[in-house]
């Protein structure tokens, strides 16, 4: 999520301090598992706050906002990715992807959680973890298909 | 929206993929895909980069030096 290992090492840190400090709010209401993540994605959310990184937040990432999100694919004929995807490639448009989007998708596609599963880490409904996710995807093929055009054209 | 949906606009389908591919459907058999071109490379591309993303950020074991890290500021913060 953060981009940088000394990074990640201090957020484990910190969510490690964090539940050691709360763990005595933990009822039992939802999963351990569930809880500690959703403890562990706030710490890195605040992260990326005070760093100025998140242009968009995780409430904004959970409302709908036509403008922010990415291009339908309408209109003319354009560029499709086929074949594999450079690895390098995603990873940067992963990285410049909005910490909302990012985060959604990373829970997903990356670690595999279920949908059922973020929407309770992340408190929203499963159909907006799977609106969410689709717009992150979408962005990442705006963003993969914007770097595969100059080399495309003579 | 349309009652056939063979005969759905891209508009219409596209607003139904998320919760198409989010509920673990077979979208590439929706009968709009039979001939639109353009919503058959969204899905596809869609789909390449959901696997492309399993191969991403393999996941790091914190190295040792953290847990003494952690197991000494929370030693700090309890006394």
């Amino acid at each position: 999520m953060v981009g940088n290992v000394a990074e990640a090492e201090d957020l484990t840190q910190e969510a490690f301090l964090q539940l050691h400090r709360k763990i005595a709010t933990f009822r039992g209401d939802s999963a351990f598992s569930t809880w500690l993540h959703r403890l562990a994605i706030n710490v890195v959310l605040m992260q990326l706050r005070k760093k100025g990184l998140s242009l968009i937040s995780l409430d904004e990432a959970m409302e709908p906002a036509p403008e922010e999100g990415p291009s339908r694919s309408f209109g003319a004929p354009d560029l499709t990715l086929t074949g594999a995807i450079d690895r390098l490639a995603l990873e940067r448009a992963v990285a410049d992807l909005p910490a909302g989007y990012r985060l959604i998708f990373i829970l997903h596609d990356v670690e595999g959680f279920e949908h059922n599963e973020i929407a309770s880490m992340l408190d929203c409904s499963i159909g907006n973890s799977k609106s969410q996710l689709h717009k992150a995807r979408l962005k990442l093929r705006d963003a993969l298909r914007a770097q595969k055009r100059p080399e495309e054209r003579p | 929206m349309t009652g056939d949906p063979g005969k759905m606009t891209c508009a219409e389908f596209q607003a139904q993929l998320p919760e198409l591919v989010g509920s673990g459907e077979d979208a590439a058999a929706h009968p709009h895909l039979m001939d639109c071109d353009r919503c058959r490379a969204l899905l596809a591309d869609l789909e390449t980069i959901a696997e492309a993303a399993r191969q991403l950020f393999p996941s790091v074991e914190p190295p040792d030096e953290v847990w003494a890290h952690i197991e000494s500021a929370i030693k700090r913060e309890g006394k």
